[in-house]
């Protein structure tokens, strides 16, 4: 401990430095931020109300950070694995594979954080705040939701334009609409659409090769059966992408770095709902929605050419980013809905509108980014109407 | 009045920083987005604007004791239609392929809030050296902000910046041609800022500079 003391030491007095009038007093965020990252604070209120628990937004966004590691982890190793099958001259070990994609999958995350530190650390220096730690949680989402082969300067310039449109011009953290992460690659979606969509990006491949999401392959074919057409895709030489239910759930196929393990994602919505982070509403109502419309589609698809109506609604919840999105975007505490009656409507939306941009619009293969973007800015005029009908009720009861 | 007081120079200056159309009073947004995807068509638009703006605040600044306050509005739109028409007319026998390019937009400017706004607000009430002197900031300050719009839509969205001449124009600069260097770095143009959404972004991102450079803040 006693290095602990020296640290504290040294923090208490270059403290002084950065006090009201003296010299370094522009940068009291930058301190202040260093000082509670590695000490919790021994400020005390003296009159209530008094705050028992120590959950505060740090330890919130930790617990979030926690919950991503599996899908860093496991993203790293697709990573690698997929190259592995694909190329014929190469066979590495478990543990090759994931240093493989971890060559991937690092310089992307350090570009999103030095990114997102620099425009945090600006904005609190300007506006003279304490530097929130927000912006840690929403630099950890971005890369998983990004493909292994994105350009880094596009990771920089989309997570600035995420932190300062998306958080900081309504205010900064707990003041957003949008979700930061997503607004971040919405950007990048539109501002590239040739490093963010197409057949090349989602797999580290030898040249010649392609990696079709599963979404993309009904998305780019005349009507048939979308079961058909995963067998197909998973049968046709070159075959190492297999698209059976199982696989997907395991998701070793191509797709944005942290979104193909389904069951690491569902593990940490477990620990998520269990920490009490995220709402569990929130969650349950999207995948219902989305289980609601696929069905419907798949009673519309005989009325149609479109092979995307006649994926079944278990297909749905395993393909594409539908399930990170609603566990670890959707359930964002700010921008989310904050009643629970408006959680439900507000979730089962997320999951309509997905499966609708996923099938009707043959631009966007996948929808959930959209429609959950969509649903952030419904969320307040859903609480709203919430409150109004709560109220209408209270008083009907009790006149 | 004279011409070069302290007054008439705030007439024209105020529109261009703390007064300006476009960034502070948010008026003529529409073809500020829809006209700045490449420079010269945003210069072309000001002279226009210009022009209109200027004539019209002269016209109805010479007019305001003989235009009975109920119909103002009327004979207003009558002015300015007739001077777009014949801006655009001009525009069709000298400029045709810009002419083409800018397409309705010239003939939207009779609806054009700031032109309408500039005739109620200032030209009805001053004498004309005044009114055309307002008209001349009002037309820079609009120039001013959908020239530098442009410039960043048409830098960073396709890469060039071209300069008035003739329908293509004349390419000024050109990242694809200039900076290869870039290009091969790995550069390329952000397609967002073409589309409407990204006249937006870069509009809001002006705006807001510009309020802080100016010490503005949004009443409460």
């Amino acid at each position: 401990m006693d290095n602990m003391n020296f640290l504290k030491k040294i923090l208490e007095r270059s403290g002084k430095l950065f006090e009201k009038g003296r010299p370094l007093s522009w940068a009291h965020p930058i301190w202040e931020a260093t000082d509670t990252i590695l000490f919790s604070t021994d400020k005390q209120t003296d009159s209530g109300p008094h705050i028992r628990d120590n959950m505060d937004i740090k330890r919130t966004m930790f617990f979030v950070v926690i919950a991503l590691i599996p899908c860093y982890l496991f993203g790293a190793y697709n990573i690698g694995y997929l190259n592995d099958m694909a190329t014929t001259d190469v066979s590495r070990s478990m543990f090759g594979n994931f240093i493989f994609g971890m060559s991937y999958v690092l310089p992307i995350l350090i570009i999103t954080f030095v990114s997102g530190a620099i425009c945090e650390l600006t904005f609190s220096v300007i506006r003279r705040h304490e530097v929130n730690e927000g912006f840690l949680v929403t630099c950890a989402l971005i890369p998983l939701t990004l493909p292994p082969l994105v350009p880094l300067w596009q990771v920089f310039i989309g997570t600035a334009f995420g932190i300062i449109i998306g958080k900081e011009i309504f205010g900064g953290v707990g003041t957003n609409i949008f979700n930061p992460a997503l607004t971040a690659r919405a950007f990048m979606y539109f501002a590239f659409p040739t490093r963010m969509s197409g057949e090349k990006i989602w797999a580290v491949l030898p040249d010649g090769n392609t990696g079709a999401t599963a979404l993309a392959i009904p998305a780019n074919s005349p009507k048939n059966i979308a079961s058909d057409l995963f067998s197909e895709a998973s049968n046709v030489a070159p075959n190492y992408f297999d698209f059976s239910l199982w696989k997907m759930c395991w998701g070793l196929i191509p797709g944005s770095i942290g979104e193909t393990n389904k069951i690491l994602i569902l593990l940490g919505a477990i620990f998520l709902v269990y920490v009490g982070i995220a709402s569990w509403r929130t969650m349950v109502a999207s995948v219902s929605g989305l289980f609601f419309t696929a069905f419907l589609f798949n009673i519309l698809a005989g009325f149609s050419t479109n092979a995307m109506l006649t994926i079944t609604p278990l297909q749905h919840l395993l393909i594409g980013s539908f399930l990170f999105g609603t566990v670890f975007m959707a359930t964002e505490p700010v921008t989310s809905a904050h009643t629970n009656k408006g959680k439900w409507i507000y979730g089962f939306m997320i999951g309509v509108l997905t499966v609708i941009i996923r099938s009707v619009n043959p631009a966007y293969p996948e929808g959930v980014m959209l429609a959950i973007l969509i649903m952030n800015m419904f969320a307040p005029l859903i609480d709203y109407y919430v409150v109004k009908s709560n109220i209408k009720m209270r008083i009907a009861r009790n006149a | 009045m004279e011409l070069f007081s302290t007054e008439s120079k705030k007439i024209v200056t105020d529109p261009l920083n703390v007064n300006n159309p476009i960034s502070l009073q948010v008026l003529g947004i529409c073809s500020a987005l829809a006209v700045t995807i490449r420079v010269d068509q945003a210069i072309i638009m000001t002279f226009a604007v210009i022009f209109v703006l200027c004539s019209s605040n002269v016209a109805i600044s010479l007019l305001k004791d003989h235009i009975p306050s109920r119909v103002r509005i009327v004979i207003m739109l009558a002015i300015i239609a007739g001077l777009v028409s014949f801006v655009d007319e001009v525009l069709k026998a000298y400029l045709y392929d810009m002419s083409k390019q800018l397409s309705v937009f010239v003939g939207l400017i009779v609806t054009n809030c700031i032109i309408m706004g500039r005739a109620e607000a200032f030209a009805i009430k001053h004498g004309p050296s005044k009114a055309f002197l307002d008209g001349l900031g009002n037309g820079l300050g609009y120039g001013m902000m959908i020239i530098l719009v442009s410039f960043f839509r048409e830098l960073f969205g396709a890469g060039t910046i071209t300069l008035p001449n003739g329908g293509a124009g004349y390419v000024l600069f050109s990242i694809e041609r200039d900076v290869e260097w870039l290009i091969n770095a790995g550069y390329e143009n952000i397609g967002l800022l073409v589309l409407s959404p990204g006249a937006f972004f870069i509009l809001g991102l002006v705006i807001w500079v510009q309020r802080e450079i100016a010490g503005l803040e949004e009443e409460e």
